[in-house]
């Protein structure tokens, strides 16, 4: 029998080190086909707050939602506008310039321009006036909507102080606002990242 | 056995209204219950079966007949 059972030091040492090997292979393999720690979440920033990225952005976390996903959209810089509400429309900022570019970017999806083709409102009007003809929600009813179905509506922290826009200028029931950390942190856990 | 308990009727609308509705009636229905979802958006043939995939319900049957597109789902 001792033939069969090797007792040297050497070779029960490299039996652990080869069992250590295959595990770690192992579980780099889970890894590679897992990604890391993904979660069955996507996480969406909100960057721009036109109209015809506003309302995909919207329409994606509305469906995703719907399919039993965790939604985080994380509005910053213009994406925060839509967020505002349309009776604080053109009345955001807190000093001169804050105000002006408040002036100049309205705020709340009713007031929303398309990045192209908008005609002084009149691109906006009649793409909504197409939708409602084809019974796709506006971005308004949307959020709500979103909202509704428990998406993670969060607001740039940094966004809100740079531009002098206060809680009580933004809609309700959104999330606490957070910091570009945590933002990474979500769309690090989260199997779909888009930045629109 | 394969009794639809609920009926969603979504003709008229489009992306994403079908799938929001057929989200809502999921919700209060029991693991195991058919749903019926009807719809005119020509989307949904491809987005009906891709929900399904998502959200881990299964599609039983797909089906048009004169500009109406039936599903029947399994809620998981």
């Amino acid at each position: 029998m001792s033939e069969t059972t090797p007792t040297v030091e050497g070779t029960k040492a490299l039996d652990e080190a080869a069992i250590r090997e295959l595990i770690d292979r192992a579980l780099a393999e889970r890894e590679a086909k897992n990604g890391y720690n993904k979660q069955n979440k996507i996480t969406i920033v909100a960057w721009d707050g036109h109209l015809d990225r506003i309302w995909p952005t919207l329409i994606l976390s509305t469906t995703a939602a719907a399919s039993g996903m965790e939604v985080n959209v994380f509005f910053t810089f213009w994406g925060l506008f839509p967020l505002v509400k349309p009776e604080r429309a053109r009345k955001t900022g807190k000093d001169w310039m804050t105000k002006a570019l408040g002036q100049m970017n309205p705020g709340s999806t009713q007031k929303a321009k398309l990045s192209r083709l908008n005609f002084a409102g009149m691109g906006p009007w009649m793409l909504g006036k197409v939708a409602e003809d084809y019974k796709t929600p506006h971005p308004t009813e949307l959020l709500e909507l979103a909202r509704d179905m428990g998406v993670r509506l969060i607001p740039c922290q940094m966004t809100m102080d740079l531009m002098g826009v206060k809680q009580e200028d933004l809609i309700d029931g959104l999330e606490e606002p957070i910091g570009a950390a945590t933002a990474l942190l979500e769309m690090k856990e989260s199997a779909i990242q888009l930045f629109i | 056995m394969n009794v639809i308990t609920a009926t969603v009727d979504a003709r008229g609308q489009s992306c994403p209204g079908p799938l929001v509705a057929l989200h809502k009636a999921l919700r209060g229905a029991a693991a195991g219950d058919l749903l019926e979802l009807l719809a005119t958006d020509p989307g949904s043939k491809s987005d009906v079966p891709s929900w399904a995939k998502l959200s881990g319900n299964e599609l039983l049957e797909a089906s048009e007949d004169s500009g109406v597109f039936r599903y029947v789902v399994r809620k998981a």
